[in-house]
């Protein structure tokens, strides 16, 4: 019996020996392989977008149009990506981070500039838009602006007033997630929170008319504070299960992404549910954010990556993908293409009034970060 | 001694070239990365890449080292509670693998030789689908609108749906249900090896079976209990996806800590280094207990 058991432990070590020199030798070679792409740049095309964000048939039509394949991931938070992007060789051609994270990974050089004289749409993007982008990337060299929202409070409307009962809607939308007047009666229905500190932070911030970032650590206390009176109240902190959270009923208010609730939105019409999802606009504005397309440093196939961003700027393509997921575009052509119902949410497409008052996207020092990130902590935990 | 000079005088090369290939690889495998890892933890942090430890601006190498990481772990009150609460929860984990897991192996050590092979499969089983899966699936059991409470409320047996998720009774149960066949296992393996002769002679000198089981049967499989103790404890101290599916707000555990630093503070030293004192809490005991042992083992003989 023991030698019986030796001889396995043998063959099952010899085995896995094998395996893992397959592995590495496996490994070698997609390195030398990868070598040749660069020299022939063969017709493939590696995305790396957030979930949810496209049109069905977007990159099926771009296959059909340039016969390039195209390897389509997904991911639902910043931080992800921008640790992929540091450790380099991610082997993605485009990458689609927000403005202010793409501001960072812009100033550690892990980004090429784009050769606009393959982007023939270029002309199409909204002046007003571009001119907000050259804040974080001056002369628009890097960026290009994919889709754009604001982080604000969407609420199960029918479900929001049988909470609150006697109690008025309150004139700022803010008051439904940050004061505990209200709070107190949501909570019977569900309250979720973003599940990102700097989201959490910088609308607090907002909340009690302080600067959005990089401000005071005293400034930072406050917030805590304030956050700590309505986190009894809170049910969920989630960035990705929004959606399903409010189109299921789960939760009533949501402080999150306006694009997500309209989405939420959609979905229960399609699905004919009664749960009725609407974006508020806050009456002091929300904070608005824009997720940017950027070819890393280092990307494989920087011409397809360019044919693809030309792609995208057509009208007729980037009008279905805001179809799709309820987000605002850039294209000043696309309007046309919009469905009517889109075309006229006044909680997707903001009114120049509402635009002017959105708090422009802006990126916390590491400092800032760590005190966010520790106070965060100490928030979801409830001590 | 004389065993060693021998060894020396025939020096066997085809020995030395079988023992090299697991060092190979422990060194490329385990002791390459931790020792990255350590380099990390002592760099500093710029904007998109992390500092280098050695700097040679001079004309020649200075090495910078910079421990900023390691102090402030030792200041904030929120790590040191992070480590404990995660101990504590891999300690209930093992200990109740332990109670399930030990009748479970006893059991299947009995059973009759034929059937045992096809019982060991069944342990195997659940690997055949993916973990991520399988958690999912206690989620949609324990959930308030979930099976479990579903039935409970059609039978009327409770009015309100029992509170089972994201709170530690459900970070338990799934830690328990994935950890249960690391420890099932060596006990398994150990349990199906003892000298049914002892029982016999036990027995025969009128000692009850359950005296005989506490006397006898625990002592032997002690290898097998510390073996499979291991097993599941170790990496559930650093368990990562099971909080984060069915934890909730208020179950520290130190992989979400880890993943804070690394992502939300974009700070790898400090993430390295939270990494380094999870192994050295881990190592440190273990190794105790290990000289204690062959202290032990020592004296006997």
């Amino acid at each position: 019996m023991r030698l019986l058991n030796k001889s396995f432990t043998k063959k099952y070590l010899a085995t896995l020996l094998a395996g893992l020199t397959i592995i590495s030798l496996a490994s070698c070679g997609k390195k030398t392989e990868e070598k040749q792409k660069v020299v022939e740049e063969e017709k493939v095309l590696n995305i790396y977008n957030w979930s949810d964000y496209i049109a069905p048939d977007t990159i099926a039509n771009f296959e059909k149009e340039t016969g390039i394949k195209v390897r389509y991931d997904n991911f639902d938070n910043n931080e992800i990506l921008h640790a992929k992007l540091m450790a380099k060789n991610t082997g993605y051609d485009i990458v689609v981070p927000s403005s202010n994270w793409a501001k960072l990974q812009m100033e550690g050089g892990l980004f090429q500039k784009l050769d606009k004289s393959k982007l023939t749409n270029y002309g199409n993007l909204d002046t007003s838009i571009l001119k907000q982008m050259s804040v974080l990337d001056p002369g628009n060299e890097y960026l290009v602006d994919w889709l754009w929202s604001y982080n604000t409070v969407g609420i199960n409307e029918d479900k929001v007033k049988a909470a609150l009962g006697d109690t008025p809607m309150p004139d700022n939308a803010w008051d439904l997630v940050f004061d505990p007047k209200y709070t107190n009666k949501l909570k019977s229905c569900g309250i979720t929170f973003l599940d990102t500190p700097t989201d959490v932070f910088q609308a607090a911030l907002h909340y009690l008319g302080k600067h959005v970032v990089n401000g005071p650590v005293e400034d930072y206390q406050q917030a805590f504070d304030m956050l700590m009176k309505v986190r009894p109240d809170i049910k969920r902190f989630s960035s990705g299960g929004q959606i399903d959270d409010l189109a299921s009923g789960n939760v009533c208010v949501a402080y999150g992404w306006a694009g997500d609730f309209n989405l939420a939105r959609k979905r229960s019409i399609e699905n004919k549910s009664e749960q009725k999802i609407v974006a508020l606009v806050p009456k002091t504005g929300g904070l608005m954010f824009m997720d940017t397309m950027a070819i890393p440093a280092d990307a494989p196939h920087p011409d397809n990556a360019h044919k693809f961003i030309n792609y995208v700027l057509q009208p007729k393509v980037i009008a279905a993908i805001t179809n799709t997921v309820t987000y605002a575009n850039p294209n000043k052509a696309a309007t046309e293409f919009l469905d009517p119902e889109i075309k006229a949410n006044k909680s997707i497409f903001l009114s120049g009034e509402d635009v002017a008052k959105l708090v422009p996207p802006s990126v916390e020092d590491s400092k800032t970060k760590r005190i966010i990130t520790r106070l965060f902590t100490q928030f979801k935990t409830g001590t | 001694m004389n065993e060693s000079s021998s060894y020396v005088r025939h020096f066997n090369w085809g020995k030395l070239g079988v023992i090299s290939v697991p060092y190979f690889w422990f060194v490329m495998l385990a002791l390459i990365p931790i020792l990255i890892v350590l380099k990390i933890s002592m760099s500093e942090m710029e904007l998109t890449s992390v500092s280098n430890m050695v700097d040679w601006s001079n004309g020649w190498p200075t090495v910078k080292l910079n421990f900023s990481s390691y102090l402030f772990i030792g200041g904030d009150a929120l790590y040191i509670k992070t480590y404990l609460s995660s101990i504590k929860y891999a300690f209930i984990t093992t200990l109740l693998c332990l109670a399930i897991g030990y009748p479970f192996a006893y059991f299947m050590a009995r059973s009759p030789k034929h059937l045992q092979p096809m019982l060991l499969m069944l342990i195997m089983l659940p690997f055949w689908t993916s973990f991520l899966l399988r958690i999912y699936a206690w989620k949609t059991l324990l959930v308030s609108n979930g099976v479990i409470n579903n039935i409970l409320i059609s039978l009327h047996i409770i009015d309100t749906p029992l509170l089972m998720m994201n709170n530690s009774f459900s970070l338990i149960i799934g830690m328990v249900y994935s950890y249960l066949p690391f420890m099932i296992l060596p006990l398994y393996a150990n349990l199906s090896k003892l000298d049914m002769r002892y029982l016999e002679a036990a027995a025969d000198l009128g000692t009850s079976p359950f005296k005989a089981f506490w006397l006898i049967t625990v002592p032997l499989s002690k290898a097998g209990i510390i073996a499979g103790s291991m097993l599941v404890f170790i990496p559930a101290v650093g368990e990562y996806v099971i909080p984060e599916l069915l934890g909730g707000p208020s179950t520290l555990m130190i992989g979400r800590v880890l993943w804070d630093e690394f992502f939300s503070n974009n700070d790898w030293p400090m993430a390295s280094a939270v990494a380094v004192v999870m192994i050295l809490l881990i190592l440190v005991p273990m190794a105790i207990l290990n000289k204690y042992q062959a202290e032990q083992a020592g004296s006997k003989s």
